[in-house]
């Protein structure tokens, strides 16, 4: 050890730097965001809670082709399908099991009808773990609730793809 | 304050009975106020050296965060494993909260604004603070688990180590004071080197505070010294099985005594309730004020240090105790007491 290095380490000369440069950083603007009262922007393709979507006329877009069920990685989409009454191929259960979702969007690719998308919605957090099984009435009263937005989005990410 | 309980017909035993009480609790319950508001303090001034805003919500500021937790802590279940000791292991947080708070029966507030002026005051606040540790090593032990045990051999060994080098530094104040009493040893710093109330302006004890903060900090097991709980590889240290109001002990206890580790920071080498200099228009100023000020100044120097240093290796904690503090230490003992021998101090 040299003299300049004792000098260095008996002083705590290192310590004292370090405590500077942190003394520094306490004046600085903070680098979160105040988060319940404010937000980042999201990306139009942000995936988030899933949603069932209708059309303009308040038909549902799913025709049961059960692809995404198919695609799904983690297999947290449950359909069953049967012809409706007016003879046309509906789901009678579509049930996504958000605790095994792991949010990939494969869904929303392999939809041929925009049916089932992720939304921009990522504050759904539950008390329960039951309500995170989500079926077909709540992902429909999501679609409704989120259409504007995800319409928006769709439109927005359209151009990339 | 005796006397006044006299003096509405209670005989002196009883006078100084009900006196005590409420000096206890003069000390006591501002204390865990104070401990809850220096928690969200910790917080705060960690999350701002990290460029975060930590705890804003609860009331304004945030403020009311600590006491949300202490709510929220009280209603949960104390969960008590099958294979502990159950006596041990619910007395574990009593001890450690009990002895946080007994060392501030001799921290002086004020000029005489003291709860037992004893003349072994410094004595006294070694004793307690060894206790202590046991606490920590009851937790360990009773709750059967092999974490928690690890951790409370580390804090065993952890204290013990630099409660020797504590010692000879306390020493070297005790020397130049010429007494134990906490009282008497804030009053032997008025106009220590000129004008300056405090042993720590003197360059001999200048490098024992510096060694006594250090040391402060393993004692109570504050970051970078931490080693207890050190998540990584102790999960929650000895706290890992306690739950609900047992953890709010430990956590409460835990602060009691950083507070403390302040406060003798400031009885001992920044001259307590006295003003930083021996001017008479600082003395216009009560003493507790400067006193509070002086022990939030050194919190946040614990916080700042807790949001710079990282967490030592227990080799490097261990060197740092037996090889560095405790030769220096004794060197400064020699030190001072050689130059008070030299200067006829003690004639």
């Amino acid at each position: 050890m040299t003299a300049a290095q004792l000098i260095k380490s008996f002083t705590l000369w290192e310590f004292v730097k370090a405590h500077w440069l942190t003394l520094k950083y306490f004046f600085k603007p903070k680098a979160t965001i105040n988060y319940p009262f404010e937000k980042n922007p999201l990306s139009p393709r942000f995936r988030g809670e899933h949603a069932l979507r209708r059309y303009p006329n308040g038909e549902e877009r799913c025709i049961a082709c059960k692809l995404c069920e198919a695609i799904c990685p983690a297999q947290a989409i449950t359909i069953e399908a049967a012809p409706r009454e007016d003879g046309s191929r509906r789901t009678t259960r579509y049930d996504i099991d958000m605790t095994k979702c792991i949010y990939c969007g494969f869904c929303q690719e392999a939809c041929p009808v925009d049916a089932i998308v992720e939304g921009p919605n990522f504050e759904y957090a539950t008390e329960t773990r039951e309500e995170l099984l989500y079926d077909k009435a709540k992902l429909l009263a999501n679609g409704d609730k989120w259409e504007r937005a995800i319409a928006a989005n769709l439109e927005a990410d359209a151009p990339y793809r | 304050m005796t006397a006044f309980f006299q003096t509405l017909g209670m005989s002196y035993e009883w006078a100084w009975f009900v006196s005590t009480i409420c000096g206890i609790l003069l000390i006591a319950l501002p204390l865990l106020l104070g401990v809850a508001m220096i928690i969200y303090a910790d917080r705060k001034i960690w999350a701002a050296m990290a460029l975060r805003r930590g705890p804003n919500v609860v009331g304004p500021f945030g403020l009311l965060q600590s006491f949300a937790d202490g709510l929220k802590v009280f209603l949960q279940e104390t969960i008590i494993p099958s294979a502990a000791n159950k006596g041990i292991f619910l007395i574990a947080p009593v001890v450690t909260f009990t002895v946080a708070l007994m060392a501030w029966a001799v921290i002086p507030f004020n000029s005489g604004a003291i709860l037992a002026d004893i003349n072994v005051g410094l004595l006294y606040v070694l004793a307690i603070s060894s206790l202590g540790v046991y606490g920590t090593i009851m937790a360990g032990w009773a709750s059967n688990s092999k974490y928690p045990f690890f951790s409370a051999m580390r804090a065993s060994a952890q204290m013990i180590s630099y409660e020797v080098s504590i010692g000879f530094i306390l020493i070297c104040v005790v020397l130049w004071a010429g007494t134990f009493n906490m009282n008497g040893i804030v009053k032997a710093q008025q106009d220590h080197v000129w004008l300056l109330n405090g042993f720590v302006f003197n360059p001999l004890l200048f490098p024992m505070w510096v060694m006594f903060l250090i040391s402060g900090m393993a004692e109570t097991q504050r970051a970078p010294f931490d080693l207890t709980e050190a998540e990584s590889e102790l999960v929650a240290g000895y706290q890992t099985e306690y739950s609900s109001m047992a953890f709010a002990a430990y956590w409460l206890g835990e602060y009691a005594n950083v507070l403390l580790m302040c406060a003798l920071n400031a009885t001992l080498f920044w001259g307590g309730w006295l003003p930083p200099l021996d001017i008479p228009v600082l003395y216009l100023v009560p003493g507790i004020v400067w006193f509070l000020l002086k022990v939030l100044f050194f919190f946040f120097v614990f916080s700042w240090v807790k949001a710079t240093v990282p967490r030592y290796r227990y080799d490097q904690l261990m060197r740092l105790g037996w090889k560095v503090f405790l030769p220096v230490s004794l060197l400064f003992v020699v030190l001072v007491s050689g130059y008070l021998m030299a200067t006829g101090h003690f004639a």
